[in-house]
């Protein structure tokens, strides 16, 4: 299955829930769909995405936050598996694909390629309850409905072919998606409050 | 030497007092005591991470969410943090308040620190990162607020040093 697949069938749910996708062909193909302001493009600091996803969603307990992380970027801060466990924010969707590349450098082969390392297994063992493992759109769909309902902690490790997009560039500047991003949260949390 | 009871004490009174209302950390034995407050204490969320950099993505969340938040840490995790700093903060603009502890400098009986002491002020100046020295307790206060207040300020990190004169029990 594509990356771009899976992107395609979250993105209608993704309204009123908050993103936080890493850089590269993640990014672009969730830009590509239509921009909106409830999503934060982190197009470097990679492995940091799954961190900003654990501040949101610890500080923010009645919203839904989605992270769209990549086995590159997780296997930079693997850390970041044990401390969401610790702190198991019910509010976390955390979806890692995982291509077996770095493909948005070159293609090179990352440690998950062939099955070498588990991700799925690592985000258990770090001890995160609700791990899934997923290589057909059909049980992406399925994990991903299943993690939006539950009211807990869930990582989705989804198997994905090593290609992108063809193009890159978007018409928004880091900064501006940063202010954008957060006045965004800020009005929904006006509008929210009691 | 050992770690100022009454001095940690005061710091987390001046995080407190700043209005911060979240904290990021790894322990390390000069932030311990202090930690020990924020962990007891029912109006301030204390998170910890496994490795410093993780605490830049923290923050940043935690700003997009509206939250006060710091981050405590010691200088070598500070400088396991930079990328994080530089390709998330500065590159976003966003603001980040780091209380540093400022192992391996004046007084520093360890070797193993000495290396992160002598290169922190370099770096800080490297990276244009706003700092001042907090070595009295009666201005510690009001250096943290002022560097809460420039972060947001500037959006922007800022770093308030921590030091051996402020942290340990004097002689």
């Amino acid at each position: 299955m594509k990356r771009a697949e899976c992107i395609g069938m979250l993105y209608p749910e993704l309204d009123d829930k908050i993103v936080v996708t890493i850089m590269g062909a993640c990014a672009q193909e969730l830009y590509d769909l239509g921009h909106k302001e409830n999503f934060f493009y982190l197009q470097h600091a990679m492995g940091l995405a799954s961190s900003i996803g654990l501040g949101l969603a610890l500080h923010l307990p009645q919203q839904k936050i989605v992270v769209l992380d990549g086995d590159g970027s997780v296997l930079m801060n693997l850390g970041t598996l044990a401390t969401l466990a610790r702190y198991r924010p019910r509010n976390l969707v955390h979806v890692i694909f995982d291509n077996g590349s770095l493909l948005s450098t070159g293609g090179f082969d990352s440690h998950t390629t062939s099955g070498v390392t588990d991700l799925a297994a690592i985000a258990r063992g770090a001890g995160v309850e609700h791990v899934v493992a997923v290589d057909s759109v059909m049980d992406f769909g399925d994990a991903a409905i299943e993690a939006f309902a539950r009211n807990d902690l869930s990582v989705i490790v989804a198997k994905v072919a090593a290609v992108g997009p063809n193009h890159y560039g978007m018409d928004l500047q880091l900064a501006e998606n940063a202010f954008r991003f957060k006045r965004w949260i800020a009005g929904r949390n006006a509008t929210e409050a009691p | 030497m050992s770690v100022s009871y009454e001095n940690s004490k005061i710091v987390f009174k001046g995080i407190k007092d700043a209005g911060i209302t979240s904290l990021s950390a790894l322990p390390e034995t000069w932030l311990g005591l202090l930690l020990q407050h924020a962990e007891k204490d029912p109006d301030v969320r204390l998170i910890q991470v496994a490795k410093e950099e993780e605490a830049i993505g923290i923050a940043a969340g935690a700003y997009f969410a509206g939250e006060r938040h710091i981050l405590l840490m010691q200088n070598h995790g500070f400088l396991a943090a930079l990328n994080g700093i530089v390709s998330l903060a500065m590159l976003y603009g966003i603001p980040l308040c780091m209380l540093i502890a400022l192992r391996g400098h004046w007084g520093e009986p360890y070797p193993w620190h000495t290396r992160g002491g002598i290169v922190t002020e370099g770096v800080l100046r490297a990276l244009n990162i706003p700092f001042e020295y907090a070595r009295n307790p009666e201005t510690v206060g009001r250096q943290i607020r002022e560097a809460y207040t420039l972060s947001q300020s500037s959006l922007s990190p800022v770093a308030l040093l921590l030091t051996r004169d402020l942290m340990e029990e004097a002689l």
